[in-house]
């Protein structure tokens, strides 16, 4: 059997197909640990056990005790992002490469279509720009920019031929992308409809747009107005927010970075309560905090600015690796996002200009072994969980991606838990000029990485390829959000108490009259005022009569026999 | 002392002064209860202690060791507000009535303009009418229906000359009274440098408007589709952004109508924060729930119909009892907004349409005595606070209100914790044919109640008189919300990093962009016409050789850098 696929399968486009046999290593998924070899072919694991057999002249690979785990998935990368004319500095190759270099094999980009334009052309470039490019698999999510019914069928196509479903929407960068309370209602229910997951950017743009211009009154124009005019409070506000919004219309929610603790703590509640909301913090905010943005120097300062911001608070990382190791928080993004000084350099008088995003991609799963595994909060199944299964588990990429087993991607890693690295931007991937981690030590990296069967990193030596990645689609309703929802569907059919008619007095109101009390306005309920109202003219011989105080009582047209049985209530 | 003062003052208008002595009673304030008697004269208590020296002939009211409390303040009524050109049953007359017959000695209704309307007009409107038909001292809450530079300066008058320190803004009612988050911040800012109290009726309107018109469209038109389409969380969700906006501007919040347990548990945790918030829950929150809007009987759903809606969880009552009893949630209105069932039936083939609101002025004291007190979960002190002390504290009547205290008025209620009631719409003081509470029992009722000084209620019959009442005018800045504000104003001042200037390469950003990315928007900041970096000025885009064809084309980055000479190496490390 072995021999024979051994001796078929050539045919794999791009793919230069190796047989590698991993001897000797841990194998650890998001459930279980155990000792085993893996025998990888054609890109895909076909053994796992004891004394496999393997065809010869198979590359060996000893793992010597070292854990082995389903290779990272980075669900959240804006890499050749455009911007002003520009880009990011990090392209699909040059991010990919990072992402490798951290133990990352698969990376999930946002496209980002500018407002009024096409969703599926957007989604179009941001294929070919990978597809020339990236050095591992991919899959991109789509950044819902405004809505109406034409961008609905855009979404629809999206879901239905493209391979996409996750859609962020934004609360925030009001006039922009931000989309009002009523928008979000009806996004979430279409998603909800079709299966997609409704990622958000958490943050109230109104109350921001509002303290930015107070910070810049103020004379406050460097990059400690972003965090300043961004505090976290308003990060938590809109992820409570976008908690109703889902829980109304039964939607599965993803919080695109998680900054803050009180954001963390809210989706914490919500997840209690029963919500269907996963967390994303990120590596920025799992890995450093937002002290940085009082720096004297402003390159320095200026590279920290993301949105929502780093909070000032320095013990946010501690925390947010305590909600992630304890599940309330589901999966780390890098929101790899590269900008050199230059760029960033534009908001230099203005930090309400400074081009937003991080880097991280690299660091993404070392900083969660230093800063969770090692200090005792999170086991190394826990580790897998959020740096790649739970990450497949929502895009609806798994067991293909995210797991160790038989007829799985070959994308894994051999961990070294004894590696110590110093972050420095000298030695790392990314092309831009500084790293936020800049000087920190690490503890945990990869030792080898195999991406699609094959050895990307060895030896601390990258061997990637741009333009081997391949789309992976991502098919609707995920299990793991929508068995829930689809339970609720079930329990949420709402039925109207059959009673009989009202046949009591109806008093006459004036449904033009400014004296109206809170009530729906009429674009709010289908059906307009009682009829008999447009028989009944308020005009009479007698002339107007005074509108405001009536005894009351008064005009109330009561049927004959009306009254009696309505004065008991009981 | 108190001789001349009897022999002095007999000018005060509407009042028929007189002297009372209550004897023998537990004198509970908020903060202590202690055996001793009153002596009360033109409208002011002028002594309190054991044995006073009072003149003769004086009205002596025997106590008999009940409670001696401090008039229960209300400071939510709708006596005036009308609902399509129709007012409420109960006006100020029939509505102060009520209130008196339940221990309640002053109210607080609110102004509610429409949108378009004068604030001041509205306000002089309901002070008019007030003054007319009140029974018993009352205050003007305004609502402030629109956000708009000319209310400002209405805000101000109000504020300075009229006498009005709270505002009532709205986070629902699309369409009509709603506002965005952007008029709450400039509405809280405002206000707050008024000195006054932001009132907060908080449900968010666009996801209300999105779930009635999926409830109407799904044929469900009663009652129940009311609360269907406003859920609780809907509400927590406003009180929550509501606390935000609060935080933000520093301005002291206070959440009107706490209908639901989430909401209250929002307040609570913001409190625990240290956020200046306060929490409303109102008799009917207090006392019923939203079970009975799936009531056969269509005229009985409709009664209950109130924003935000009673909670269908049956547990609610309850658990806002405690989190009042522990002090989470500070003062109980009623929320009284009497409509009567014709009027109601305006929404017979519309839950929407039916205009909203509930009874329990009357009853407001009593249940929280019923489901509070005796039950055990408050003390007497603490039901003396919610019902009056903290109500006068936050609007700032305090100790003139609020308080059994020399020179404090004689609002003063005599309270007999073991009188049973059974709650009927036949025996009660509103107009309504209805009642929400219909035939629920309840422990503690008022046996006296001195307004002003005068006996109006006494052994179940009342003895008011119309337009006795005075407006009572209320300064801004009440310690209670603004001193921790004031405090806050001082460490907020922030201050940017004094950096040297950053004299490294700038990419020179195209005059108009083709890509954006998530920036905020030109109108979110005050350099509006962001200029383009200098040099582009003297570097045209036009070419003798034109457009070119890939102009469309995003560069690559590092393209279009203006290095200056020896720029780079500093930056390439910033650690």
């Amino acid at each position: 059997d072995q021999t024979m696929s051994y001796q078929g399968k050539k045919n794999i486009p791009k793919i230069t197909s190796e047989r590698l046999l991993i001897k000797g290593g841990r194998i650890v998924n998001d459930d279980q640990s155990f000792y085993a070899d893996i025998y990888i072919e054609d890109g895909v694991i076909k053994q796992i056990g004891d004394n496999l057999i393997v065809p010869g002249g198979v590359k060996t690979i000893e793992a010597d005790g070292k854990m082995v785990i389903p290779g990272g998935i980075d669900i959240h990368t804006h890499l050749q992002m455009p911007f002003r004319g520009t880009s990011t500095v990090d392209d699909f190759s040059q991010g990919t490469k990072a992402a490798l270099a951290g133990g990352t094999t698969m990376i999930v980009d946002h496209v980002i279509p500018e407002p009024g334009s096409s969703l599926v052309e957007a989604f179009e470039r941001w294929r070919e720009w990978a597809d020339e490019k990236a050095c591992c698999d991919y899959s991109l999510h789509v950044d819902i920019t405004h809505w109406n019914d034409s961008i609905k069928q855009e979404v629809l196509s999206l879901i239905k031929e493209k391979g996409v479903n996750s859609f962020q929407v934004y609360m925030a960068y009001k006039d922009l992308y931000q989309m009002s309370n009523s928008e979000l209602y009806e996004i979430f229910t279409f998603l909800g409809e079709h299966g997609g997951i409704a990622q958000v950017h958490a943050e109230n743009g109104e109350i921001i747009a509002e303290e930015q211009n107070r910070m810049l009154e103020m004379g406050i124009t460097g990059p400690e107005g972003h965090v300043l005019s961004r505090p976290e409070e308003l990060e938590a506000e809109a992820v409570f927010r976008a908690v109703t919004i889902g829980s109304q219309t039964n939607c599965p929610l993803y919080v695109t970075r998680v900054m803050s603790k009180s954001a963390a703590d809210i989706i914490s509640q919500a997840r209690k309560k029963g919500n269907v909301v996963f967390g994303e913090p990120i590596t920025a905010s799992l890995g450093t905090d937002g002290t940085h943005y009082w720096s004297k120097n402003w390159a320095k300062a200026a590279s920290f600015v993301t949105s929502p911001p780093l909070s000032p608070d320095p013990t946010t990382p501690d925390y947010l690796n305590t909600l992630l190791a304890s599940g309330d928080l589901s999966v780390v993004g890098s929101a790899h996002c590269t900008f050199s000084v230059a760029q960033k350099a534009i908001g230099k008088d203005d930090f309400t200009q400074i081009p937003e995003g991080v880097n991280g991609a690299e660091e993404r799963m070392s900083v969660i072994w230093d800063k969770a595994v090692v200090t005792g909060k999170m086991d190394e199944n826990m580790f897998v969980a959020v740096t790649s299964t739970n990450a497949a588990k929502i895009l609806n990429l798994y067991p293909r991606k995210g797991r160790i087993a038989v007829g799985s991607d070959s994308d894994l890693v051999i961990w070294d838990t004894d590696a110590t690295r110093t972050i420095t931007a000298k030695t790392h991937h990314s092309a831009a000029e500084y790293n936020v981690f800049e000087g920190m030590e690490l503890r945990g990296a990869p030792m080898l990485v195999v991406c699609q069967g094959k050895i990307v990193l060895e030896d601390g030596n990258l061997h990637a390829t741009a333009g081997t990645g391949r789309f992976i689609p991502c098919s609707p309703y995920p299990d793991f959000a929508y068995k829930r929802v689809k339970a609720r569907k079930q329990l949420a059919i709402l039925k109207a108490v059959p009673r009989g008619m009202y046949d009591g007095p109806v008093s006459e109101f004036s449904p033009m009259s400014r004296g109206g009390t809170p009530s729906a306005s009429t674009r709010t309920s289908p059906t307009k005022a009682p009829a008999r109202n447009f028989y009944q003219s308020g005009f009479t011989l007698s002339g107007p009569e005074e509108a405001p105080i009536r005894p009351a009582g008064r005009r109330i047209v009561v049927p004959p026999g009306g009254r009696s049985n309505i004065t008991s209530l009981s | 002392m108190s001789g001349t003062g009897y022999q002095g003052k007999k000018n005060i208008p509407h009042l028929t002064s007189e002297r009372l002595l209550i004897k023998g009673g537990r004198v509970v304030n908020d903060d202590q209860s202690q055996y001793a008697d009153i002596y009360v004269e033109d409208g002011i208590i002028k002594q309190v202690g054991e044995n006073l020296i009072v003149p003769g002939g004086v009205k002596v009211i025997e106590a008999n060791g009940c409670l001696v409390i401090p008039g229960g303040i209300d400071v939510n009524t709708c006596l005036h507000k009308p609902y399509l050109g129709t007012p409420p049953v109960d006006d100020f007359y029939q509505g102060t009535k009520a209130a008196l017959a339940g221990g309640t000695t002053m109210i607080i209704d609110h102004v509610t303009p429409q949108p378009g309307e004068s604030l001041l007009e509205a306000f002089e409107k309901w002070q008019e009418v007030a003054d007319k038909k009140s029974c018993c001292d009352y205050s003007l809450h305004v609502d402030i229906p629109h956000w708009h530079e000319g209310v400002k300066e209405e805000l101000e008058q109000l504020v300075q000359e009229k006498g009005i320190n709270s505002f009532q803004v709205y986070m629902a009612y699309k369409g009509l009274f709603q506002m965005p988050d952007s008029q709450l911040y400039e509405a809280f800012s405002f206000l707050k440098e008024l000195g006054a109290v932001v009132l907060v009726h908080a449900e968010n309107g666009d996801l209300i408007a999105q779930e009635q018109s999926k409830i109407l469209g799904m044929g469900i038109t009663g009652p129940e589709g009311h609360p269907l389409s406003r859920p609780e969380e809907l509400e927590a969700e406003a009180v929550f952004r509501a606390i935000t906006l609060g935080n933000r501007v520093n301005c002291p919040v206070y959440i009107t109508k706490v209908m639901s347990k989430s909401a209250a548990d929002t307040v609570a945790t913001a409190r625990k924060k240290g956020s200046v918030v306060f929490g409303e829950p109102i008799t009917a929150s207090l006392a019923t729930d939203g079970s009975h809007y799936w009531s056969k009987n269509w005229a009985k759903a409709a009664a209950y119909v109130t924003s935000p809606p009673l909670s269908p969880d049956p547990m609610t009552p309850d658990h806002l009892h405690s989190l009042l009893s522990c002090g989470d949630l500070q003062v109980v209105g009623s929320g009284h907004c009497a409509y009567s069932t014709s009027q109601k039936a305006i929404g017979k083939d519309n839950f929407t349409l039916i205009p909203e609101g509930t009874n329990g002025v009357e009853e407001r004291m009593g249940f929280v005595w019923d489901k509070a007190v005796a039950m055990g979960k408050m003390d007497e002190n603490q039901f003396v606070a919610v019902t009056s002390t903290n109500a006068a504290k936050i609007f700032n009547l305090y100790p003139r209100k609020g308080r059994i205290a020399v020179g404090s008025d004689a609002d003063i209620v005599i309270w007999d914790p073991d009188k049973i009631k059974t709650i009927t719409a036949k025996a009660q003081q509103s107009a309504l044919e209805y009642n929400i509470f219909e035939g629920m029992e309840c422990h503690g009722g008022p046996v006296y109640v001195v307004s002003q000084g005068r006996i109006v209620f006494e052994e179940g019959k009342l003895q008011v008189q119309q337009g006795t009442g005075r407006f009572i005018s209320r300064k801004p800045f009440p310690d209670v919300a603004y001193q921790r504000i004031k405090y806050r104003n001082k460490m907020m001042s922030k201050q940017g990093v004094s950096r040297g200037m950053y004299d490294g390469p700038v990419y020179d950003v195209p005059a108009t962009p083709k890509y954006i990315t998530p920036a905020p928007s030109a109108k979110t900041s005050p350099t509006t016409h962001q200029p383009p970096p200098i040099r582009n000025l003297h570097q045209s885009n036009f070419s003798l050789s034109g457009a070119q064809i890939d102009d469309n084309i995003p560069r690559r980055s590092g393209h279009r850098i203006v290095a200056p000479p020896g720029g780079r190496s500093n930056i390439t490390s910033l650690g």
